[in-house]
């Protein structure tokens, strides 16, 4: 099976899963406390208005019905209303995902700045008291809460030296690499914890494999080694341990944006899981299964494309 | 005890190297016993009582009479935080029990069964690894009210998942493994099989897995208390701790730093003590 | 015999490694020359030291792993020189073949770039050029439909095709000295039989010296023109390669030969060595072999036998080789 056939059957699977996440994000919704209705009216609560508000929201019909509606308005892109900003919920992504991702994608570049050459030196130093000093700094930062790092980050380098803003973003686009430099940089920190360590490990792996040995043995300059042969193949399992964990990536993300008021994604969830935005939660949650999905899918496809013994079957 | 060789009528399988104690593993258990000493005995560590409002010494910076400074409510912070090694220490424990016994149980038994029930559960476990972790915590948090009692059911119905696909994935290793045919073949039945010598064996990266999970736990218990969602004043608890002295950043650093560095300190020992576990039980 | 300069002089090799039991003495005072156009086995039970041996004259190990003693290829001691010449020596004019090509061939490369790094590094050829000659290389080694198979990655190979491609790669800058360590090995006897063809036939059409490393003396005598003898690190016995099956002057060497089965007429019985290989980390005093041999006494145990020669090219270390059994001429 080729590449682009396997793709398709790749995307079709999601479908089903798709649905499922529909369905879950429907009845989770649902279970929240508290009738929307009484939410919206909040002190003009009487029995005809809650009556009128259930029947215009469609909350008085039957469950199954409620889920057919849903289901049709979402494959529309309707993805409803927000109650409390009063915006199109998709219009309310569309503005704040990309920031997010921005963030995200962000964090992973430092992230990987951070942990590569770092993993590089710790491995080919190993046993050093660089390698020694290097991992413990790594330690320290898969302990450090992103809450913390953050704070701290602001109230340095933001509030004290001035160095950067304290939180918002930028302008433009572009702006942004300096407006989110430490929201990122707070969210990579971890991330380049996790990384460094996974690749240094490899590094060791691969630095006794044979080939590298044959690639030695000829006579190729050691610079060239550690590229072609080493990195080349240590970083197989490096870039599918990342693509697994961007996941973790956007929930700190909520953090980040909570502490550095970046008007993204995250901290959109969590205002609407406490203002009983129903339109909001669904929207944003089926917005991530998504995204992520997409970027398990893009995971997978790299490690086929990375290691060449993986059979597209 | 130098390492063994397999041996398939003796009740474990599992090789164990020399005994090679690695430092950092005893600094990790050193930081862990602090932690808990303090947990379980605060009253011999701590200088005040935690929850006595002084408003004579608010925003005090670290001195000899509070050796971690005061609160804008003139707490002392350096009580504070031992009262919350208690707080921290307990949800470490219950955000990952239940996962590691539950997640566990299930890994085993879709691993070692398939078919019906590794579907069933596989797209239960597909599903949720999708989201973040955190948003689907915040959201079953949500729902249920902010409280710890809260934040436990929330992380155990979540978080199992993750014990879950670790432990499948090793059982359906060792159930290919030569020595369970070689067990098949000397006539052992099923069940033994499975109890005595699959489950040791796949079950060990979870132990591994849970030291490290106990850390993580602490991290989360802190993010969560920091946004309002985790324990509820007046409970200590570090990450409340921290968001308590946010305002305070520049004037009095001190109310968020020390329960910070206390909770990084705290988190660093579990995985250190998780490192030196999977050292020691690496099958090698 | 032309009285010509030697190609490669080795001249007390000693190779340590360093382990969390001690010091390792891999490779213990080892001497021997190779003329051009030779093929010279060695021949030892694991851990005999003779992939050390080999990895040290390319400098393979890194410290702390010590390498002393002189290496003269072509006149030069290349344990003196700089690493900018070795990177000149290495894959250029001695070449390297190991053991299990799965995986001494990086799996995630096109068998195609793996020969055209060589040629890169060390012919300076790039582009079309480069591809015309990694082709021939290819065919050389008898690779069917060479110009597409540039675009396979290693695990598309059979073994037998694996290997092949290895020997391509080590030809990429046509050396002098092929080392090859257990090359067939990890091969099916059919299979081996052809490598070994194709080595030999190499050896004719390039002129090149190969120093051929085994466990297996039906590879020696069907390929080498001498051969060396291993034992825990030490050079016991060195002969031309008739001389070692027709009369060993070593009690290893004999031991080896008597455990080869002999077809024909005579069924004798197999004849194991006594005894487990020895620990290089703990050796006994006075000769390695002695724990194991039949021939010992405590003269043996006294000091560490040094090579003497008994006649022309044929040298030993035991001190009792004159006492050795004779075998027969030719069998098969």
């Amino acid at each position: 099976m080729n590449r682009w056939a396997y793709l398709l059957a790749r995307i079709l699977q999601m479908i089903p899963t798709l649905v499922v996440i529909m369905i879950l994000v429907f009845a989770l919704v649902r279970l929240l406390p508290g009738n929307p209705a009484v939410a919206i009216l909040g002190d003009r609560v009487t029995d005809e208005a809650v009556a009128r508000v259930n029947q215009e929201l469609g909350l008085d019909k039957p469950l199954p019905m409620q889920f057919w509606i849903f289901f049709n308005r979402v494959i529309r892109g309707d993805l409803g209303e927000s109650i409390n900003l009063k915006m199109a919920v998709t219009r309310l992504i569309g503005d704040r995902l990309p920031i997010t991702l921005f963030l995200t994608a962000y964090a992973g570049l430092l992230a990987a700045v951070m942990a590569i050459p770092m993993a590089v030196l710790s491995a080919l130093k190993r046993g050093t008291w660089i390698d020694n000093l290097i991992r413990a700094v790594f330690q320290i930062g898969l302990s450090l809460p992103v809450f913390y790092v953050s704070l701290q980050l602001l109230t340095v380098f933001g509030a004290q030296l001035r160095w950067f803003p304290v939180g918002g973003i930028g302008p433009t686009p572009a702006s942004n690499f300096y407006f989110l430099f430490l929201p990122a940089l707070s969210l990579g920190f971890y991330m380049a914890a996790i990384l460094m360590r996974s690749l240094r490990a490899s590094i060791l792996e691969v630095l006794t494999s044979d080939y590298v040995s044959f690639a030695r043995a000829k006579g190729i300059r050691p610079r060239l080694v550690l590229t072609r042969h080493v990195l080349r193949n240590a970083m197989i399992s490096t870039v599918t341990l990342f693509g697994l964990s961007i996941g973790q990536l956007m929930g700190g993300a909520v953090i980040t944006e909570t502490v550095f008021a970046i008007p993204g994604v995250g901290r959109l969830m969590v205002d609407a899981i406490f203002g009983r935005d129903y339109a909001v939660v669904q929207g944003l949650t089926l917005a991530f299964a998504v995204v992520i999905m997409v970027i398990f899918l893009l995971t997978d496809l790299a490690y086929t494309v990375l290691d060449p013994r993986t059979k597209v079957a | 005890m130098s390492s063994s060789t397999v041996n398939v009528g003796a009740a474990t399988v599992v090789r164990r190297k020399r005994l090679t104690v690695k430092p950092t593993m005893i600094l990790g258990i050193g930081i862990v016993a602090t932690a808990l000493l303090m947990a379980i005995f605060p009253s011999l560590f701590a200088t005040h009582d935690p929850n006595k409002f002084d408003y004579g010494a608010i925003l005090q910076a670290p001195s000899a009479a509070h050796w971690f400074g005061t609160d804008n409510f003139g707490r002392d912070v350096f009580s504070r935080v031992v009262h919350g090694a208690r707080t921290d220490l307990q949800i470490a424990l219950f955000t990952t029990l239940f996962p590691f016994i539950f997640g566990t149980l299930i890994g085993a038994l879709t691993g070692y069964f398939g078919r019906w029930l590794d579907a069933i559960f596989g797209r239960i476990v597909d599903v949720v690894m999708v989201f973040p972790f955190l948003i689907l915590v915040i959201a079953i948090v949500a729902m249920l009210g902010p409280g710890l009692k809260n934040m436990f059911i929330a992380v155990s119905i979540v978080g199992w998942v993750y014990y879950a696909r670790l432990v499948r994935g090793e059982t359906i290793v060792q159930k290919r493994s030569d020595y369970v045919s070689a067990a098949k073949v000397m006539g052992y039945s099923p069940t033994r099989v499975v109890f005595r010598h699959i489950f040791p064996n796949a079950v060990t990266p979870a132990v591994v897995y849970w030291m490290t999970d106990m850390s993580l736990g602490i991290l989360l218990g802190a993010s969560l208390g920091y946004l309002g969602l985790g324990a509820q004043p007046p409970t200590a608890e570090w990450g409340v701790m921290v968001a308590d002295g946010k305002n305070f950043m520049t004037t009095a650093p001190w109310i968020s730093t020390f329960p910070g560095l206390v909770l990084t300190a705290v988190g660093v020992g579990f995985s250190l003590v998780g490192d030196g576990l999977a050292d020691i039980l690496r099958p090698k | 015999m032309t009285s010509a300069e030697p190609l490669l002089s080795i001249r007390n090799l000693n190779t340590t490694f360093h382990t969390n039991r001690g010091p390792l003495h891999a490779v213990r005072n080892v001497n021997f020359d190779l003329q051009p156009g030779e093929v010279l086995g060695i021949v030892g039970e694991s851990g005999s030291g003779k992939s050390v041996t080999l990895r040290s004259i390319l400098r393979l190990f890194q410290p702390p792993t010590q390498v002393r003693g002189e290496i003269f290829w072509k006149g030069e001691d290349v344990l003196k020189a700089s690493r900018r010449r070795m990177l000149q020596v290495t894959g250029a004019e001695i070449s390297m073949i190991f053991q299990e090509p799965m995986t001494a061939l990086n799996p995630v490369l096109t068998v195609g770039s793996q020969i055209l790094e060589s040629l890169n590094a060390h012919e300076g050829l790039r582009g079309a050029a480069a591809v015309t000659r990694a082709t021939e290389l290819l065919e050389l080694v008898g690779i069917p439909s060479p110009r597409e198979r540039l675009a396979a990655y290693p695990h598309e190979f059979s073994g037998g095709m694996r290997q092949r491609a290895m020997i391509a790669i080590a030809l990429a800058s046509s050396p002098q000295l092929l080392l090859a360590d257990e090359p067939t090995t990890a091969l099916d006897v059919t299979i081996q039989d052809q490598i070994l063809k194709l080595i030999l036939s190499l050896r004719e059409k390039l002129n090149m010296s190969v120093i051929l490393v085994t466990h297996d003396l039906g590879v020696i005598a069907q390929t080498c023109d001498r051969v060396a003898v291993m034992y825990a690190g030490k050079l016991v016995e060195l002969a031309p390669v008739r001389n070692l099956f027709t009369e060993p002057k070593h009690a290893y060497t004999v031991g080896l030969r008597l455990s080869l089965p002999e077809g024909g007429d005579s069924r004798q019985p197999l004849q194991p060595i006594p005894g487990s290989p020895p620990d290089v980390t703990n050796l006994p005093r006075g000769c390695a072999f002695a724990p194991r041999c039949a021939y010992v006494t405590d003269a043996c145990r006294e000091a560490e036998p040094e090579l003497v020669q008994t006649s022309e090219g044929h040298l030993t270390a035991c001190i009792h080789h004159a006492k050795l059994p004779v075998f027969g001429d030719g069998k098969a």
